[in-house]
C-alpha cells in the first residue's frame, strides 16, 4: 500500500455571503491544510460552530470553497473537487468519495434493502452480490428483519442512521467522509460502528470524521484536527 | 479496484452555445450556453416568466431562437445544428432521438384516441407495421408506468390526471429515445400523485441511461431528478452546478432567495 495522501487539502477558505441580509458575509475558515493518507482515520475538534461541518461539506463538494483546493486521489490523479465539472464530481463520489451523514435522505416507496444495494448497483455488482452484502450490513447493524422491505421513512432516527450507515460501507469506499454517524446510536449500535470503520481503516481507506461520544473518537482516531486553528478573522 | 464503466461519457450529446430569443423588444432567455452529456439529468429551475420554458422550447426544436446555436450528436449526421437541418430531416430525429413529456397531458396525447394507441404510436410513426409486436411492447411500457393493461384500450379522459401523464411518460419512452425533455412533469398533479410519478421517472432515467432537461420550479422535483442545475432570472442564467451544491449553497443573490423561500414540513 503507498503511503500517497488520499485527500489533499489546501489552502482552503470558506466565508459565506448572504446577499439577502444586506450582504452579510461569515467567514468560516482560511488557509486551510490537511492530508489524509490511507489508514488514517482525522477526527475534526473544535466546538460546535467552528465549521467542522462546512469543511467536510466543502471536502465533498456540497459546499462551494470561495478559495483553495481540495484534492482528491480517484483512478491514479488527483482530482480537484473545487473547479471540477459536475459530472466528474459525481464520477469521484459515486467510486471513491463516500459520505456518511447524520440524517438519511429517504426517497418514497423504495425499500430499505433496495437502497442499502444501489450503491453495489450502481458500481457494476450483480443483484445477487449486492442483496447478500446488504443483507448482511443490515443484520450486523441489528437492524430487525421486518423492516428490511419497508421504506425507510418511518424509522426511528436511530433505525435510519443504521440505514444510512450500512448504505455507505456496502462498498469499499477509498475515502470516507463521517459525518457524526453515530449520533442517535446507543453503545451496542455504535461498538458495531466502530469495528466497521476499523475494518475499512484495515483495507486502506482514509476518513475524517466528526464524533461527539469520546468513546468512538478515542477508538477510531488517528490524528485530532483543529478547525479553529484556520478561523478566519471576521 | 475493479474496472467500472463510466457511466457517462466525455462527449457532449448537446450542446447550446449563445442561445437568446427574443420577443420583440422583451427577452425570452439571453445568451445561455451549456452542455449535456449521455445519462446526465440537468435542471432548469426559477420563478415563472424567468425563461426556462423559452429556452426549453429553443433546445428541443419548438421555437427558433433568434440568436445562437443548438448542436445535437444525431445517430444520422453526427453533432449538427438542429435548426441547419431541413424541416423533414429535423422531425425525423425529433420523433426518432426525442422525447417529450408535456405539463399539462393534454397537449402530449392525442385524446380521441385509446390510451394503448397513443402509447404505440410513436412506434408507428417510425414505421413499425407488426401489430402483435406493437401491442405486447405496448403492454410492458403500461406496466412499467404501471398502469393497468385492462384499460389499454380506455381513451386519454377516463383515466386520471396522474395516470394520463404516466401514459404521456410511456409515449415518450417507448422508442427508446436518448434525450427526453420534460416541462414540469408533476405541475399540475397532488402531492401524493406527484410522489409516485416522480418516483416512477427517477427510475426510468437510471435504469435507461436516459439524458434529460427538466424545467421545473419545485427545488424537491430538482434535487430528486437532476445531477445539475441551471438557475435562470429575467432570461439569464445567474448560477449553473451541481444540484445539491447549488440547492444547499447557493452563491448568486437570486438563487439564496429561492432556496430560502422553500416552505419546510
Amino acid at each position: 500500500m503507498s503511503n500517497q495522501p488520499l485527500i489533499m487539502v489546501d489552502g482552503l477558505a470558506k466565508t459565506f455571503i448572504l446577499h439577502n441580509a444586506d450582504g452579510a458575509t461569515i467567514p468560516v475558515f482560511e488557509g486551510l491544510r490537511l492530508e489524509v493518507a490511507p489508514g488514517e482515520c482525522v477526527v475534526l475538534a473544535g466546538e460546535s460552530g467552528v465549521g467542522k461541518s462546512t469543511l467536510m461539506r466543502s471536502i465533498y463538494g456540497n459546499y462551494l470553497p470561495s478559495r483553495g483546493a481540495v484534492r482528491v486521489l480517484h483512478d491514479g490523479a488527483y482530482v480537484d473537487i473545487t473547479r471540477a465539472p459536475p459530472h466528474q464530481v459525481l464520477d469521484v463520489r459515486r467510486r471513491t468519495l463516500g459520505y456518511v451523514s447524520q440524517f438519511l435522505r429517504v426517497i418514497p416507496r423504495i425499500s430499505t434493502l433496495q437502497l442499502v444495494m444501489e450503491p453495489l448497483l450502481e458500481n457494476g455488482a450483480g443483484p445477487q452480490e449486492a442483496r447478500e452484502r446488504a443483507e448482511h450490513l443490515l443484520g450486523a447493524l441489528r437492524l430487525p428483519k421486518a423492516h428490511w422491505d419497508l421504506p425507510p421513512a418511518t424509522f426511528s432516527g436511530g433505525e435510519q442512521q443504521r440505514v444510512n450507515i450500512a448504505r455507505s460501507f456496502i462498498r469499499n469506499y477509498p475515502v470516507l467522509l463521517l459525518d457524526e454517524p453515530t449520533a442517535s446510536l446507543d453503545a451496542e449500535n455504535r461498538a458495531i460502528v466502530v469495528q466497521l470503520v476499523k475494518q475499512a481503516l484495515g483495507n486502506g481507506a482514509a476518513m475524517i470524521g466528526i464524533f461527539h461520544d469520546r468513546d468512538v473518537r478515542d477508538a477510531v482516531a488517528t490524528k485530532l484536527f483543529s478547525v479553529s486553528e484556520y478561523k478566519a478573522a471576521a | 479496484m475493479n474496472a467500472i464503466p463510466q457511466a457517462i461519457e466525455a462527449a457532449p450529446l448537446l450542446r447550446v452555445d449563445g442561445l437568446t430569443k427574443w420577443y420583440g423588444h422583451v427577452a425570452g432567455c439571453r445568451d445561455v450556453s451549456f452542455e449535456l452529456r449521455r445519462g446526465e439529468v440537468l435542471g432548469v429551475v426559477g420563478e415563472s416568466g424567468s425563461g426556462k420554458t423559452t429556452l426549453l422550447n429553443c433546445i428541443s426544436g419548438r421555437l427558433p431562437p433568434s440568436s445562437g446555436t443548438v448542436e445535437f450528436d444525431t445517430s444520422r449526421f453526427g453533432l449538427t445544428d438542429i435548426y441547419g437541418l431541413n424541416e423533414p430531416d429535423r422531425r425525423r430525429m425529433q420523433r426518432e432521438e426525442w422525447g417529450f413529456v408535456h405539463q399539462n397531458p393534454r397537449d402530449g396525447l392525442r385524446m380521441r384516441v385509446s390510451g394503448g394507441a397513443n402509447v404505440a404510436e410513436p412506434l408507428m410513426n417510425l414505421g413499425n407495421r407488426h401489430y402483435g409486436k406493437m401491442r405486447s411492447a405496448t403492454v410492458e411500457w403500461l406496466q412499467r408506468v404501471e398502469l393497468d393493461t385492462r384499460r389499454i384500450d380506455d381513451k386519454p379522459r377516463n383515466f386520471s390526471g396522474g395516470m394520463q401523464q404516466r401514459i404521456q411518460v410511456a409515449r415518450n419512452l417507448i422508442h427508446g429515445p436518448r434525450l427526453v425533455f420534460m416541462d414540469e412533469p408533476t405541475g399540475g398533479l397532488d402531492v401524493s400523485v406527484q410522489a409516485r410519478l416522480l418516483d416512477l421517472l427517477r427510475e426510468l432515467v437510471r435504469d435507461l441511461g436516459l439524458a434529460v432537461i427538466i424545467v421545473t420550479h419545485d427545488m424537491a422535483v430538482a434535487r430528486l431528478m437532476a445531477d445539475r442545475l441551471i438557475v435562470m432570472k429575467d432570461g439569464f442564467v445567474v448560477e449553473t452546478g451541481l444540484t445539491d451544491q447549488v440547492l444547499d449553497d447557493p452563491q448568486h443573490a437570486y438563487s439564496q432567495l429561492l432556496v430560502s423561500s422553500v416552505l419546510q414540513i
